[in-house]
């Protein structure tokens, strides 16, 4: 086991009493001393503050980012804006995912793209292996930047303050330039929670100060530091899918429910034609979400799907939910069956207990 | 730290004597804390009966699901109601309200069982 690897925020999680495991090789915050529930809870109502420094950044630059990142991404990156944010993905030739990944765009010649922790090394050879063909330069700014992630309804009342810029110019998606107390910034206006927030980004070395500024600027507004644990339930019930769960190198993008981030329509792209063979041929499964019909039972990540008592699929995540009150999770069916109001079965410790596909996201915030 | 008129298993189960032959039974501080936020607890009918070290129940946290045994042989006298509303009782105070069963001891006390001083060493190596 090589050491696990810290973000510059470490000593100040475990100063708040964090419980830390180990994510994707890296020593992580999954809850503080008020718990997973009470974190869930601030970020739905109030304001939560994530670190999210784990994140690896990758920025692409040169006369030929924008087409480059066109071919090598699905989502039609000529359409976006300069300041404007798209999720898309790395895709390999057959459709599966490489990873998920969040694409700044800052002008025609330079985009910032923002992947999963886990991925960093094998996304970064993966876009220089394919860069090498075009007039771009690939550089791994992950070792150098920290973004924490402000979410929840409260998160402009806290950022406001410190900040040079009004940042309710700045729409969902989107993100601006700015100075941070003084500190030049990144915000951008995303999140992994279905809430309204903010995520910025700033050198390391600036990482704790930023933390603490928007802490004490958050006190009179309830914010609370939150974990991985309430990361991930929020992002379920928003129905964002998580690399290793709802995707990976063994589901195609259309499966996975994605079909509105890959633009078969737009010319091609790396997967293209896998996609549309898989397209052509129809899906024989789908990434569904369901709730499970006894309050007492709960579904868990890798739980085997059942129908008519034989195994026809497989739970990618499942939880407590929190803001619905029901158990929930995402699965892998059969087409037959991902239909809304399909019964299907989870196989709980050798259980069969009854479930049923519902409409997703889970959870929607009004606008 | 931990209770000394308890005695603990090495899966972190307590069990309190109450000294007419009967004990209380559910999972220490150091368990629920690993385990996070507690949602539900599954528990066995009254009269049901159980080896030492036989899986009594489940306890579900957010995060994750533990299943849980009994300290010493016993038949259950009692379940702790509470908890089907107030499963975050095993949060707030393991040893105290967030006990689980109340058991007739069926035979002798289980020879494995830690007293509070061995339990801490137990709890300091695995959290190291």
């Amino acid at each position: 086991m090589s050491e696990l690897k810290k973000t510059p925020l470490n000593a100040v999680h475990r100063a708040l009493g964090a419980k830390m495991v180990d994510f994707g090789g890296w020593d992580m915050p999954v809850q503080y001393p008020s718990g997973i529930i009470a974190e869930h809870v601030a970020v739905r109502t109030k304001v939560g503050l994530f670190d999210v420094a784990h994140m690896g950044e990758i920025r692409v630059k040169g006369p030929q980012a924008m087409a480059f990142l066109d071919w090598l991404t699905p989502n039609a990156v000529v359409k976006l804006a300069h300041g404007q944010i798209h999720y898309t993905a790395f895709l390999y030739e057959n459709g599966t995912f490489v990873d998920d990944l969040l694409l700044h765009k800052i002008s025609d010649d330079e985009f910032l793209l923002v992947v999963n922790a886990s991925n960093v090394d094998k996304d970064f050879a993966w876009v220089k292996q394919h860069a090498a063909k075009w007039d771009v330069t690939v550089a791994n700014e992950s070792g150098e930047t920290t973004s924490v992630a402000l979410q929840g309804p409260l998160s402009l009342a806290v950022l406001q303050p410190l900040m040079d810029i009004d940042l309710s110019q700045i729409k969902y998606y989107w993100f601006a330039f700015g100075k941070f107390q003084g500190l030049p910034v990144m915000i951008a206006r995303t999140g992994y929670t279905g809430e309204d927030g903010f995520e910025v980004y700033c050198p390391n070395a600036k990482a704790v100060w930023v933390w603490n500024a928007l802490m004490e600027s958050g006190k009179p507004h309830g914010l609370i530091p939150t974990g991985l644990g309430c990361r991930n339930t929020l992002r379920l019930e928003a129905k964002m899918a998580l690399y290793g769960h709802e995707i990976d190198d063994t589901t195609n993008a259309l499966e996975a429910d994605l079909g509105w981030i890959i633009k078969l329509q737009k010319g091609d792209f790396l997967g293209r034609d896998a996609l549309l063979k898989v397209k052509e041929q129809g899906l024989t499964r789908k990434l569904a979400g369901f709730k499970m019909l006894e309050k007492r039972d709960i579904a868990r990540d890798h739980m085997d799907v059942l129908i008519d008592g034989r195994k026809a699929g497989y739970v990618t995540s499942g939880s407590p939910s929190t803001t619905c009150g029901v158990n929930l999770g995402c699965c892998y069916v059969p087409v037959s069956h991902a239909g809304l109001g399909s019964r299907i079965e989870i196989e709980i410790r050798g259980k069969a207990c009854p479930a049923e596909i519902v409409p997703t996201p889970f959870y929607k915030r009004a606008k | 730290m931990y209770p000394s008129d308890l005695k603990y298993t090495k899966n972190h189960e307590f069990i309190k004597l109450l000294g007419d032959g009967t004990a209380l039974v559910g999972i220490t501080s150091y368990a629920q804390e690993a385990l996070g936020d507690v949602v539900f607890v599954d528990l066995p009918e009254v009269g049901a009966k159980f080896e030492a070290g036989g899986e009594f129940g489940t306890v579900e946290s957010v995060k994750t699901v533990s299943e849980i045994f009994m300290p010493s042989a016993g038949e259950v006298l009692e379940v702790n109601g509470d908890l089907e509303t107030h499963p975050e009782f095993v949060n707030e105070d393991a040893f105290g309200k967030g006990w689980m069963l109340k058991v007739k001891l069926t035979g002798p006390l289980a020879a494995d069982l830690l007293d509070a001083a061995a339990y801490e060493t137990l709890v300091n190596e695995e959290s190291h």
